[in-house]
């Protein structure tokens, strides 16, 4: 039932474990519900005990595990006050996305690189929870079992079981993946990635193309359905300020509460602060429990990101983010000039 | 005499007025202000200026908040580039500006609502055609009531 990749994964950790490199490992174990893969931390301890067999990966490992390391190297230039706990070497079995939020994070100083040890998965993508349950109708998902990596088979109560071709449930992330495989890993899980998607920009340039009163309509009514309940920013990797411009009360910036203008202005804001950062990793959209449309507003600020400034997140940890540097021919359309006519 | 007369154009005046906050850096777009004020170069008074120390101190969530606040528009100006009092600040911002443009045009608030120039201390001219430039531009498209918080009474 799991890829053969766990057992990999299992065996890299414990390796890693035995050699005394690392005192944890982020990985994946199975969720009390079908459909869900869920976070799992293995200790040293629990290693040596031989307990480190709760790991797997399969098709629902889609969370971006990179959000839990910079709480492990917290105060990082003050760190030599607290010379005498040394930094945690954590193992992370990472996809390519995962892996470009910990390059983002390292760039930011928020992760060690050289306290991790990055075991990468080529990723075949991620099933989509909410497709397969929109293949059930709604009805209880009792099950799920993969069948040679291609096909997802469902029970469903009260009713025969499903049989989804993976391609057809795949997360529209994962589609348009254009970073498949993990450059830069420290150790590589051998297997097959998927072959690269196209960014997805279609959909931006689609909604581009729209009226403003049209895109206006679209924005308002997918954001009157949040709640503020700020799972976006939670799940998300990039999103480590100890404290949240939305929750500062000296310069108290917006409301708590679910007010339309605040909303807005969270979601603006929120996503404007991905800007260079953002890996399209999806986790704002899979943690959003009312499913608004995040992917689309994230997905225009990493194309405007990267057509303005040539930048895309990716494995190199030398480029500078596109917001802490400049260049003097930067684009200078979009500025008012009262003498131009017209 | 003058004082009547002053009650009753205001009287009259049932037409909407725009507000519009302007962020002025300290160094080049105040002073063009300034030079506007001091060479009697005539613009319309719907503009309430916010100096700044550059215009890298600002952060788009000033120009949310304004929005919020219930102003009809917003105008950030600085050194023309190459100019900046503290070298590159205004490089750095004009990434942010470029971002910031976009994405609330993606969103849906017209283009003409919030918008980036660059004025120095030496024009005067340019600062009074580009407050009236803004200010007709935000007039055609009307009273801002998107972000705008409502706060019910």
């Amino acid at each position: 039932m799991t890829d053969s990749r766990a057992g990999e994964i299992r065996k890299i950790a414990q390796g890693l474990f035995a050699e005394g490199k690392i005192e944890l490992f982020l990985g994946f174990q199975q969720g009390s519900l079908p459909l869900r893969s869920r976070p799992c931390f293995v200790t040293a301890e629990g290693a040596a005990a031989g307990v480190d067999s709760p790991l797997v990966w399969d098709s629902f490992c889609a969370n971006n595990l990179a959000a839990y390391l910079p709480k492990y190297y917290e105060n990082l230039p003050n760190r030599p006050k607290k010379r005498d706990k040394p930094y945690p070497r954590i193992g992370i079995a990472a996809k390519a996305c995962d892996l470009r939020s910990i390059v983002a994070l390292t760039k930011e100083k928020q992760v060690r690189r050289e306290s991790l040890v990055v075991v990468g998965v080529p990723c075949r993508g991620m099933i989509d929870t909410r497709k397969v349950e929109a293949a059930a109708g709604g009805q209880e998902i009792l099950g799920h079992e993969e069948v040679d990596g291609d096909l997802l088979r469902v029970a469903v109560r009260g009713a025969e079981p499903l049989s989804l071709p993976r391609e057809q449930v795949l997360q529209d992330c994962c589609l348009e993946c254009r970073h498949p495989v993990p450059e830069g890993a420290d150790v590589l899980v051998p297997g097959q990635a998927r072959k690269p998607g196209d960014g997805g920009y279609a959909r931006v340039k689609e909604f581009e193309a729209k009226s403003q009163a049209e895109r206006w309509e679209y924005f308002r009514s997918e954001l009157s359905r949040c709640i503020r309940c700020n799972a976006c920013r939670q799940a998300c990797p990039t999103c480590w300020c100890k404290e949240c411009f939305a929750e500062q009360t000296d310069r108290k910036w917006i409301g708590v509460g679910t007010d339309a203008s605040d909303k807005m202005f969270f979601q603006i804001i929120r996503i404007f602060h991905q800007a260079g950062r953002c890996v399209e990793c999806d986790a704002c959209y899979r943690a959003c429990p009312m499913g608004i449309d995040l992917r689309l507003f994230t997905k225009k600020i990493v194309k405007d990101v990267e057509e303005t400034f040539g930048y895309l997140p990716a494995f190199d940890a030398g480029e500078l983010p596109p917001l802490t540097t400049f260049g003097e021919k930067d684009a200078d359309s979009f500025i008012t000039d009262p003498d131009k006519k017209g | 005499m003058s004082d009547t007369l002053a009650i009753d154009l205001r009287a009259a005046d049932t037409e909407w007025h725009p507000v519009i906050v302007a962020f002025l850096c300290n160094w080049c777009s105040y002073a063009g202000a300034d030079l506007a004020g001091v060479s009697r170069l005539q613009y319309a008074p719907n503009v309430r200026i916010i100096r700044v120390p550059c215009s890298a101190r600002i952060n788009p969530q000033f120009i949310m908040k304004a929005l919020q606040n219930g102003v009809d528009g917003v105008l950030v100006s600085g050194c023309h580039p190459g100019d900046c009092h503290y070298i590159s600040g205004n490089l750095v911002a004009r990434r942010k500006f470029a971002l910031t443009k976009k994405f609330l045009e993606f969103v849906g608030v017209e283009p003409e609502r919030v918008q980036f120039s660059w004025v120095s201390a030496s024009e005067g001219r340019r600062f009074s055609d580009l407050m009236n430039k803004v200010i007709a531009d935000v007039r055609r498209v009307g009273p801002a009531k998107g972000l705008k918080k409502e706060v019910s009474s």
